[in-house]
C-alpha cells in the first residue's frame, strides 16, 4: 500500500497550488472575477491551459496530459481550497472524459486541442425537473430522422451551461422514462443550433449555470457520442469520474475552512482569553478534525475505484465515499460557522463561502439519501467473509 | 396533570387565529408562508393593525397597553401569531427597549417614546454587540463622556439588525472605565439616529441580503435625558432586556408552520415515479424532528407554568427552549434544503422586490429559491440572542451547579 504521490504528482501539485492559492487568495480577486462576463477569470482559465490542466484526461498520445483519478484529485482539492470559479469541472472533469470515452476519431481530432486550450468549454446538460438525482431519468426526447435526429425537450440547472462553446446533451431515443437502456448522448453546439436557448442564472455559490431548452433541434448522426440507447454507460463511467472529482473539491474546501477556524479560534478574543481555550470549543474543532481525516480516506477511495471493472464495486465505493463526504460537510461546515460566530456569516468573510459551496457539493450528483439507496441497492460496502 | 387547552384556552386560541387570519392581509402572511422576509413596509402595517386592536404590545404592562393576561394565554397569542406567518411586531420595540423603558424610564421618557414604540412611529435597533463584544458583551468599549446636559459618545457598535430602518438606537455605551467590576460603569442611552457623528454601514449576509450593519458613533451628543435608568446602571437594562429576548426565542409556532408546509411540498416535489414524500427515509427525518418539536413545545409549557411559581423570575431552564429552538428551525431549514435537491442551486437575488407568485425563476420549484439562502441565514439563530454554547455554560452554572 502506498499513500505517497510521485514525483510528477508532487510537481503538478505544487504547480496548482501556487497558480490557485494566488488567483484566489483574498475574497476581493474572487469577487472580480465573478464579475466577469463569464463569472470567471479568463485570465486564469488561459493560465490552466498553459499548465496544461485543460487537457488532464486526455492521453499523451492524443497531446494530453495522461492523468488519471489520482491527478484529477489533486487538481481538484486545489480548487476546493481556493474556491475557484472557473468550469474545470463542468468544461474538464465531466465534458472532457465524455469526449474521451464517447467521441469518435474524428470528432477527437477536431476537439482535443481546442479543449486542452481552453477555447471549446463543455458542460453536461443531463438534469430534468422530474429526475431529481436519477442518472438515468430523462424524458427529453430524440427522434430518428432520415439522416439524424430532433431534439425535443429541457434541462435544468446545467453549471457553466451559459458559457458553454458545447453541451452534451441526453436525450431518449428508446425505452421509458426511467429506463436504462434507450439513452443517447449528443454534443451540441451552442452557438449555432437553431433550436437551442438558454437562460443563464447565477448560483447560490457564487458560479454559473443555465436552464437549457431544446425545441425540435436538429442534429446529425455525427452529433452522437458513443452508441446509440447506450448512454447510461457513458454517464455511469463519467459520473463515477465527476463524483470521486466532487469528493477532492470537498476535501480541499473542507481542509481550508478547518485551517480558517482553528485561526480563528486562535486569535478570537472573549472573556480576556482566546476562544480556543473552552475546551469545548476545542473538542468541536477535534470533532471536525476527525470528519476531515475521514472524508479524506473516502476521497482517496473513492479516486481508487472510479475507474473500477466491476460496475457494482464500483457504485458502492462512489455512493460509500459521497455519503462520507457528505456527512462530513454538514458537520464540518456548520461547526465552521458556529466557532465564528457573527463574522462567520457574512459575505465579507471567507468562511461563509466554503460553507455555501460545500452545501452545494453536498448535493451534486447525489444526496446521502440518494447515494444511500444505491449503496443499498449494491449490496453494501464489506464483502463476504 | 392535563395537557389539553382548557375551554377557556381554546375559545382565547380561536379568537387570536380569527384576528391574524380576518385583519392582517393575506399577502403579507403569503410571503412569510413562502420563506420570504417581511419587507419594512410590511412589518409596520402589520404592527399598525396589531396595535390599532389592542394586540401589539401585549407585553408591557397594562398603563401603556399591554394584556393582563396569564402565561398561557400569552403562549397561545405567540403561537397564533407565529403559526400564521404574521411579521412579530418589531422586537427592538415591543420585546426590548419597550419594556426597558416602561420598567427603568421616566415618565416623561415613558409618555414620550412608548407610544411611538407600540406603533412604530419610531423604528428601533439594538446597539449591544461590538467588534470586541460580542458574547462577552461587558467588555463594551463604546464611551458616553458626560458634557453639561450632553453626552457624547464615541465608538462602535456591530450585527445591528436593520439598523438601515431605523430612527432611534439603544446603545450600552461605558461611562465610567474606572469601575470596579466591568458590567458597573456602563449606561443605557437613547440616541436619535439623525444625530450628527452616527454613520451605518451596511453587512451583507451570507445569503445575499442586508440585513445588519456596523454604526459608528464620532462625537455623537445626545441630552443627558436620554439616559435610561441610572447612569452607570446600564447592565440592569441589558439583563432585564436579555432575559425577555430568551423566553419568545423557542419559535415553537414557526416551526409548526414551517414542517406543515415542508410536509406539503414533499408531496409535490417528484422522485422516480412517486414523490420525496413517498421516500421512508425522509418522512422519517420529518417525523423526527415533529417529536423533538412537541417535546419542546411541552416542554415550554411547564417552562411558563413553573413562571408563575417563580413569581416572573426567568427560569434559567428557559435556555433549553433557545438551545432546543433553535436547532430544530436550523434542522427544518437542512430538510428544505434537501426536499429541494439539485433546485436549491440557482440563486435569486433576494433584496429585489418579491414578484407576485414568483413565477418568474430561472430554474425549477417556484419555492426553492429562498431554501438555500434560508439554510444559511438561519445559522445566525444558534449564535445571537446568547449563542448555544452560552447557553450551555447557563444551564450548566445555574441549573446544574457546575
Ligand atoms: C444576524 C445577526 C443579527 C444580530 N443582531 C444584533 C443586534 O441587532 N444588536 C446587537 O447588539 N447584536 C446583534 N447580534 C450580535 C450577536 O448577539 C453576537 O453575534 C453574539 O453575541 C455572538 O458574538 P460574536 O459574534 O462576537 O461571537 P463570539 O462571541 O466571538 O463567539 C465566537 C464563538 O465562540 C463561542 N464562545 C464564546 N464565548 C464562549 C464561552 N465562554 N464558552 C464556550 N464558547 C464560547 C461562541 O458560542 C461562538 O461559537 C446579531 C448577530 C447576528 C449574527
Amino acid at each position: 500500500m502506498d499513500f505517497e504521490f510521485s514525483d510528477d504528482q508532487r510537481l503538478l501539485k505544487d504547480s496548482v497550488d501556487k497558480l490557485i492559492g494566488a488567483a484566489y487568495d483574498d475574497l476581493g480577486k474572487r469577487n472580480k472575477a465573478q464579475a466577469e462576463p463569464h463569472g470567471y477569470s479568463e485570465e486564469l482559465w488561459t493560465k490552466y491551459a498553459e499548465l496544461g490542466l485543460l487537457s488532464l484526461p486526455f492521453s499523451e498520445e492524443e497531446g494530453g496530459f495522461g492523468g488519471g483519478t489520482v491527478e484529477t484529485m489533486i487538481v481538484m482539492e486545489a480548487i476546493g481550497r481556493g474556491l475557484a470559479l472557473e468550469p474545470f469541472f463542468a468544461s474538464i472533469i465531466l465534458g472532457a472524459n465524455f469526449i474521451r470515452l464517447g467521441a469518435s476519431a474524428a470528432m477527437r481530432q477536431d476537439l482535443v486541442p481546442l479543449i486542452a486550450d481552453g477555447s471549446q468549454r463543455l458542460a453536461f446538460a443531463h438534469t430534468e425537473r422530474q429526475a431529481r438525482y436519477d442518472l438515468h431519468d430523462v424524458a427529453t426526447q430524440a427522434r430518428r430522422t432520415g439522416n439524424g435526429f430532433i431534439l425535443e425537450g429541457d434541462k435544468s440547472v446545467v453549471v457553466h451551461g451559459d458559457s458553454a462553446t458545447k453541451l452534451v446533451v441526453s436525450a431518449r431515443t428508446g425505452g421509458n422514462r426511467r429506463d436504462r437502456h434507450g439513452i443517447t448522448l449528443f454534443l451540441v453546439d451552442t452557438e449555432s443550433t437553431p433550436g437551442l436557448s438558454r437562460r443563464a442564472f447565477p448560483t447560490q455559490d457564487g458560479q454559473r449555470a443555465a436552464s437549457v431548452s431544446l425545441g425540435s433541434v436538429e442534429l446529425p448522426e455525427s452529433a452522437v457520442l458513443g452508441e446509440v440507447d447506450h448512454g447510461a454507460d457513458l454517464i455511469d463511467s463519467v459520473s463515477a469520474l465527476a463524483t470521486a472529482a466532487l469528493c477532492a473539491e470537498a476535501v480541499g474546501a473542507m481542509s481550508a475552512l478547518h485551517d480558517l477556524t482553528l485561526d480563528y479560534l486562535k486569535t478570537r478574543k472573549q472573556f480576556g482569553v482566546t476562544i480556543g481555550s473552552f475546551q469545548v470549543l476545542q473538542h468541536r474543532a477535534v470533532d471536525m478534525f476527525t470528519a476531515l481525516e475521514q472524508a479524506r480516506s473516502m476521497e482517496y477511495f473513492a479516486a481508487m475505484m472510479a475507474t473500477a471493472e466491476n460496475p457494482r464495486e464500483r457504485q458502492a465505493a462512489i455512493s460509500a465515499a459521497k455519503i462520507q463526504i457528505n456527512k462530513s460537510i454538514r458537520f464540518l461546515g456548520q461547526s465552521a460557522i458556529q466557532m465564528h460566530g457573527g463574522i462567520g456569516v457574512t459575505m465579507e468573510y471567507r468562511s461563509g463561502h466554503y460553507f455555501k459551496r460545500l452545501t452545494m457539493l453536498e448535493s451534486a450528483f447525489g444526496d446521502t439519501d440518494h447515494h444511500m439507496r444505491l449503496l443499498d441497492k449494491a449490496g453494501g460496502l464489506l464483502e463476504a467473509a | 396533570m392535563d395537557l389539553r387547552y382548557t375551554p377557556e384556552e381554546v375559545a382565547f386560541r380561536d379568537e387570536m387565529k380569527t384576528f391574524f387570519r380576518e385583519k392582517i392581509p393575506a399577502e403579507i402572511r403569503n410571503k412569510g408562508a413562502a420563506g420570504h422576509h417581511a419587507t419594512k413596509q410590511d412589518m409596520i402595517t402589520a404592527q399598525r393593525i396589531m396595535n390599532q386592536h389592542g394586540l401589539a404590545v401585549t407585553n408591557w404592562p397594562v398603563e401603556w397597553g399591554g394584556k393582563d393576561w396569564t402565561p398561557m394565554q400569552r403562549y397561545i397569542y405567540t403561537e397564533e401569531l407565529m403559526s400564521n406567518h404574521v411579521p412579530a411586531p418589531l422586537p427592538f420595540n415591543v420585546a426590548m427597549v419597550g419594556p426597558v423603558i416602561a420598567f427603568f424610564g421616566t415618565e416623561e421618557q415613558k409618555k414620550h417614546f412608548l407610544p411611538r414604540a407600540a406603533n412604530i412611529d419610531d423604528w428601533w435597533c439594538q446597539g449591544f454587540s461590538e467588534p470586541g463584544a460580542g458574547s462577552d458583551l461587558a467588555s463594551l468599549k463604546t464611551r458616553a463622556v458626560r458634557d453639561g446636559d450632553h453626552y457624547v459618545i464615541n465608538g462602535q457598535k456591530t450585527w445591528t439588525t436593520l439598523a438601515q430602518y431605523a430612527d432611534w438606537i439603544f446603545v450600552l455605551a461605558r461611562t465610567n472605565p474606572e469601575a470596579r467590576k466591568r458590567q458597573e460603569g456602563i449606561s443605557f442611552i437613547l440616541v436619535d439616529m439623525k444625530t450628527p457623528g452616527i454613520t451605518v454601514r451596511p453587512i451583507q449576509l451570507v445569503d445575499g441580503g442586508h440585513e445588519v450593519n456596523e454604526v459608528f458613533f464620532d462625537d455623537v451628543r445626545v441630552p443627558v435625558g436620554h439616559l435610561v435608568g441610572e447612569e452607570n446602571r446600564g447592565w440592569d437594562c441589558a439583563k432585564f432586556l436579555l432575559a425577555n429576548e430568551r423566553s419568545g426565542i423557542a419559535r415553537v409556532g414557526l416551526s409548526k408552520a414551517n414542517i406543515r408546509r415542508l410536509r406539503d411540498l414533499a408531496r409535490t416535489v417528484p422522485s422516480g415515479d412517486a414523490t420525496v414524500w413517498d421516500s421512508e427515509s425522509f418522512r422519517y427525518k420529518v417525523n423526527e424532528v415533529e417529536i423533538d418539536l412537541k417535546a419542546l413545545e411541552i416542554t415550554q409549557l411547564r417552562v411558563i407554568a413553573n413562571e408563575r411559581k417563580r413569581g416572573g423570575l426567568p427560569d434559567p431552564a428557559s435556555s433549553i427552549l433557545k438551545i432546543k429552538g433553535s436547532e430544530i428551525q436550523q434542522r427544518i431549514t437542512e430538510l428544505a434544503l434537501e426536499l429541494a435537491g439539485p433546485f436549491a442551486l440557482p440563486y435569486h437575488d433576494m433584496e429585489d422586490e418579491i414578484p407576485d407568485g414568483a413565477n418568474d425563476l430561472p430554474d425549477g420549484f417556484d419555492w426553492a429559491d429562498t431554501v438555500a439562502p434560508s439554510y444559511f441565514n438561519n445559522r445566525k439563530v444558534t449564535i445571537y440572542g446568547g449563542s448555544n454554547e452560552i447557553q450551555r455554560n447557563i444551564i450548566a452554572k445555574m441549573v446544574l451547579g457546575f
